[in-house]
């Protein structure tokens, strides 16, 4: 009995090839978009945990020199006080990070996954070999040192002995700095007791590399779930349409005496399978798609952060798991209506062929008060609401609430479209296109959504780019930095510099904590050009002049949140108390930030002196200065940067993130092209009937073909205008809600209105393209076939 | 002569080949006559009336159409009999269900440029449909969705009509009055009528038959 009405449910896959063909293909991409953002985020965050162990940065506390090099008499005078720290030689070669540690007294977690474990044993790290990627060893020459190809290595990272990276780094006998094991014994004689000018850096507890990409992470994570739901849209409407078609089936099926238990769970196990089957192909066209947009990701976190990312992809096991669970998870949430609808299903409902385009319009009106209430929700949660949830529940409460509104407030437009129109043929298009709502609206719910993600996720990054390059000339609005490496070198580069140009600005800064917060002090001096440049989000009348007069400080923006300071309040600086006059926006700092001015900052940290100085001078003088500089001082290009070299490296960062989030727009509203041109071919089979009489009284299929086309560009644009606001909305939420309640700072948000109008002519090139196949194969649809609609064949 | 079918053959490809449908079929009809078509199934008048109606084209032989050989026409041209001068009652009614039963009836008169409204509204009002106007097809009974589909073709004043079976799906008095109504209003507006019938009630009601045989004049 089973398998006779298996066999009668799957006929109906060989009837509609199409409709199956949509179904495993929607799920595919879905899972697709999905996984290939995960594999991306996954592969980028192994990348930085490779890093953090490798470098033993996040986990340990370190002993670092004010003069950049410890020489290794001192941790051998370390060693024999009873300090447990381990020496790490750091140093470029051929533009590589070569690090070299001693295997033998370095704390358990800083090297690589595996080189405890097989044939990477300790002894081998002890005898002068380099572990690296094989696409980091590509990048060096031969020194004559035996290399080994390891993939748990971070990218962009050489490791070796001690011994072997002095000897390539020419850094004999000294060491870069020393790490401190977590167990020190209990009696142990003070750092300054055993060497001077040392200092213990405390662990970071976590890495800064992870929290500062987890904006981007956040961002791509987000943009793949929306492109998940845009392809659940679809699977959603292709499951609906075959359990609508195959109502007689089921009908007669359980008229014969087939269990109704049976025929559901039949059901439930034929889209198992076929989900599992499309989440297979989706999590191998993820791959694809993360394989191609990795080394972009990897550059662009790279560039942003200073993260090495790999730029290759491995097959993670994981990631099959997951692209299985959420396609099958998706096409259970898709099918679980329909399912309950089946199970509750009278034994003589009627066949209704058209009962699914039917039902959608009988549900408008619930349809319309759900939508009103989650977005009266979004609305409330916007409001009231706190915290990174209550962001995102905001987020899913629009998007979803918009989604359901659509195909209502598309019925109330085309409505007065058809009131409004005067010719005939304008009459019957408006109440036909009126008429095919319905079988559209998931589709057009798709791409309602791909648009509003693309609006939203481009506002925002280009909001990002415009706030950073603003930031940057605010933070960066001397002409030329120099940096030196001891202060005996800053003092003498003060005395050359200040005849030689406009204006030296001394950079120096303090850490200290403010309100239990890690923070950063500055103290600059008190110029036009922290006046002229330096905007505040918000602040006291002339804070300026007052934070230069030493009656205050200015906070950023950070600090002003976390520890929920407004102007007025008072902070605590080294004791001394200081009203916040301004607060300004610093955008990807972690750590709170505090300006006095100088005089006020040296009465504060009198031993603090200034190793890095800002360089008011006209431009066209940099080169020879470094030139000068270079030669006097024996400066390094590192110690030296010229201001439009650094803004023309971030405009080259911020072009990459627009590569990937680019491809991503390109591949979501794919997608809802996708279920466009899927809807329209399901429907033009079921459209015959309504197409033939029109047909009979005078149009040509050629013209009925060009109207379909048509009908796709108005619904196109009709979505694209209720996307645009949906779109804002979305990129509103994103940079005010979820970004302040994830990061502590706010974005200011810019609109973009070329980008908009392209992106809609986007929507309706993919809008003519879905409809073109449809069009063509009607206006070439045989009058044989047009025929049958008025004979009894049908 | 309106109508004028000169040696016409049509078949359809079957599993074994062509299916003959229609051998030879020679015909005419004048303007305000009307001509009943019988036959068994299959002997081949709806093919008939589809292909005098520029609904399908002949594999060959003539039909003129007020003297246009409408076998000689692309696709635009036959689309501009039909809206012209040809009207089509169908046996399923095949009415415009989006539309209402007001631009039902207007449809093909506007598309022809023909929209009287005097004219719409007296067929209207002799159909029955004048306080149906406003409703949709499918809140309609099958006996006033027919005469929707009637009023709509002769609210274009075409000079033939052609109906397949129009009272098929009615029950025998719905189909009379039905039948009254399509007679009176064809006589009013001096066009000719074709009609394929099963009935032979119906078909005594025209003033000629011609009954199809296997495809060919019996």
């Amino acid at each position: 009995m089973t398998k006779a009405g298996l066999q009668a449910l799957l006929s109906h896959w060989l009837r509609n090839p199409v409709q199956l063909f949509t179904l495993v293909v929607g799920l595919s991409l879905a899972t697709a978009l999905w996984s290939g953002v995960q594999a991306v985020n996954a592969e980028a965050r192994a990348s930085y945990d490779a890093a953090a162990e490798t470098l033993g940065e996040g986990q340990f506390a370190q002993i670092t020199a004010t003069t950049g090099t410890i020489p290794q008499a001192d941790y051998i005078k370390l060693r024999r006080a009873g300090w447990r720290v381990s020496p790490v030689v750091e140093g470029r070669l051929d533009g590589v990070r070569l690090i070299g540690i001693d295997a033998l007294t370095s704390p358990g977690g800083i090297a690589p996954v595996g080189l405890n474990e097989g044939d990477l044993t300790v002894d081998m790290i002890t005898s002068g070999i380099l572990f690296a990627t094989q696409d980091t060893l590509d990048q060096i020459e031969d020194y004559g040192v035996q290399t080994l190809p390891n993939p748990d290595v971070a990218p962009g990272v050489i490791l070796t002995d001690v011994g072997t990276a002095q000897r390539l780094l020419d850094m004999d006998g000294m060491l870069s700095r020393l790490i401190v094991a977590p167990a020190q014994p209990v009696i142990q004689p003070p750092l300054a007791d055993v060497v001077s000018g040392l200092s213990v850096r405390p662990p970071q507890g976590g890495s800064d590399v992870a929290r500062l990409t987890d904006s981007f992470h956040l961002n791509l994570t987000a943009f793949g779930l929306l492109s998940f739901a845009v392809g659940i849209f679809i699977v959603h409407g292709a499951i609906g349409l075959a359990f609508e078609q195959r109502r007689p089936v089921i009908r007669t099926l359980r008229a014969l005496g087939f269990p109704l238990g049976r025929l559901v769970g039949l059901i439930a196990v034929e889209l198992l399978v076929i989900s599992l089957i499309a989440g297979a192909i989706g999590v191998g066209l993820g791959y694809i798609v993360a394989a191609a947009l990795l080394p972009d990701v990897a550059a662009t976190i790279s560039g942003l952060y200073g993260a090495s990312v790999s730029g290759t992809l491995q097959l993670r096991p994981e990631w099959w798991l997951s692209g299985l669970l959420i396609a099958v998870g998706g096409t259970a949430m898709a099918a679980a209506a329909s399912l309950w609808q089946l199970a509750r299903m009278p034994l003589l409902a009627s066949a209704r062929p058209r009962a699914w385009a039917m039902q959608a319009g009988r549900g408008r009106l619930t349809q319309g008060a759900l939508a009103l209430g989650l977005l009266v929700t979004a609305m409330l949660l916007g409001w009231l609401g706190s915290g990174l949830a209550a962001g995102f529940g905001m987020l899913a409460a629009l998007l979803i609430g918009a989604a359901l509104a659509l195909p209502v407030v598309l019925d109330r437009v085309l409505a007065f479209g058809a009131s409004r129109a005067k010719s005939v043929m304008a009459e019957w298009f408006w109440a036909d296109t009126r008429q095919q709502l319905p079988g559209l609206s998931l589709a057009l719910m798709a791409l309602l959504l791909a648009m509003a993600a693309n609006v939203g996720v481009s506002t925002m990054v280009s909001s990002f780019r415009l706030t950073f390059t603003g930031f940057l000339d605010q933070r960066l609005a001397s002409e030329f930095y120099v940096y030196a490496d001891d202060a005996e070198q800053a003092a003498a580069l003060r005395t050359y510099l200040e005849p030689r140009v406009d204006k030296v600005l001394p950079i120096q800064s303090a850490d200290q904590g403010v309100r239990g917060l890690p923070s950063e002090i500055y103290g600059p001096t008190a110029h036009a050009t922290y006046r002229d440049n330096w905007l505040f989000l918000n602040a006291a009348p002339d804070a300026w002049a007052r934070i230069e007069a030493g009656e205050g400080a200015a906070i950023n923006e950070q600090l002003a949140r976390r520890a929920d300071i407004a102007i007025g309040d008072e902070i605590t600086l080294a004791g001394r108390q200081f009203a916040v006059l301004g607060i300004y926006g610093d955008y990807g700092n972690p750590i709170g930030q505090v300006i006095v001015t100088e005089t006020t900052f040296e009465t504060l940290f009198p031993n603090v002196s200034p190793l890095r100085f800002g360089l008011r001078m006209t431009p066209g003088d940099v080169p020879a200065l470094a030139v000068e500089l270079r030669d006097t001082f024996g400066l390094a290009e590192a110690n030296m940067v010229n201001q439009a070299g650094i803004k023309a490296f971030s405009l080259d960062v911020f072009d990459r993130t627009f590569t990937v989030t680019g491809a991503l727009n390109v591949l979501t509203l794919a997608v809802a092209g996708f279920a466009i041109l899927m809807s329209l071919l399901t429907l033009a089979t079921m459209r015959l009937p309504q197409l033939a009489p029109v047909w009979a009284q005078g149009l040509t299929r050629a013209r009925l073909g060009r109207i379909e086309i048509i009908r796709a560009v108005l619904l196109a644009l009709l979505t694209a205008a209720l996307a645009l606001p949906l779109g804002l909305a979305l990129a509103w939420t994103l940079l005010a809600v979820v970004n302040v309640e994830a990061f502590g700072w706010r974005l200011p948000m810019f609109l973009f209105p070329l980008d908009y109008a392209r992106l809609a002519v986007f929507a309706v090139v993919a809008a003519v393209l879905a409809a073109l196949w449809p069009a063509r194969k009607l206006a070439r649809t045989r009058p044989a076939d047009l025929l049958k609609v008025f004979s009894n064949e049908r | 002569m309106l109508l004028n079918v000169t040696n016409l053959y049509k078949s359809y490809a079957g599993p074994d080949g062509a299916l003959p449908i229609l051998q030879g079929i020679d015909m005419a009809l004048e303007r305000g006559e009307t001509l009943a078509l019988t036959g068994e199934s299959g002997s081949g008048k709806s093919t008939l009336l589809h292909l005098v109606g520029g609904l399908d084209q002949p594999d060959s032989g003539v039909v003129e159409v007020d003297g246009v050989d409408i076998g000689a026409l692309d696709d635009a041209g036959r689309a501009a009999v039909r809206r012209d001068k040809v009207g089509v009652v169908f046996q399923q009614f095949n009415l415009i269900p989006s539309l209402t039963v007001g631009s039902n009836i207007a449809f093909q008169a506007r598309l022809a440029g023909r929209d009287d409204t005097v004219w719409i509204k007296k067929l209207a009002a002799r159909m029955g449909l004048s306080n149906q106007m406003e409703k949709y097809p499918e809140q309609l009974s099958g006996g006033q969705q027919q005469r929707v589909a009637i009023a709509r073709t002769l609210a274009a004043k075409p000079a033939l009509v052609l109906a397949d079976e129009p009272t098929g799906n009615l029950d025998e008095a719905t189909a009379d009055t039905v039948m009254d109504l399509m007679l009176d209003l064809v006589a009013e507006t001096e066009a000719a009528l074709l009609m394929v019938t099963h009935s032979e009630r119906l078909a005594a009601r025209m003033g000629r038959r011609l009954h199809l045989r296997a495809g060919r004049v019996a």
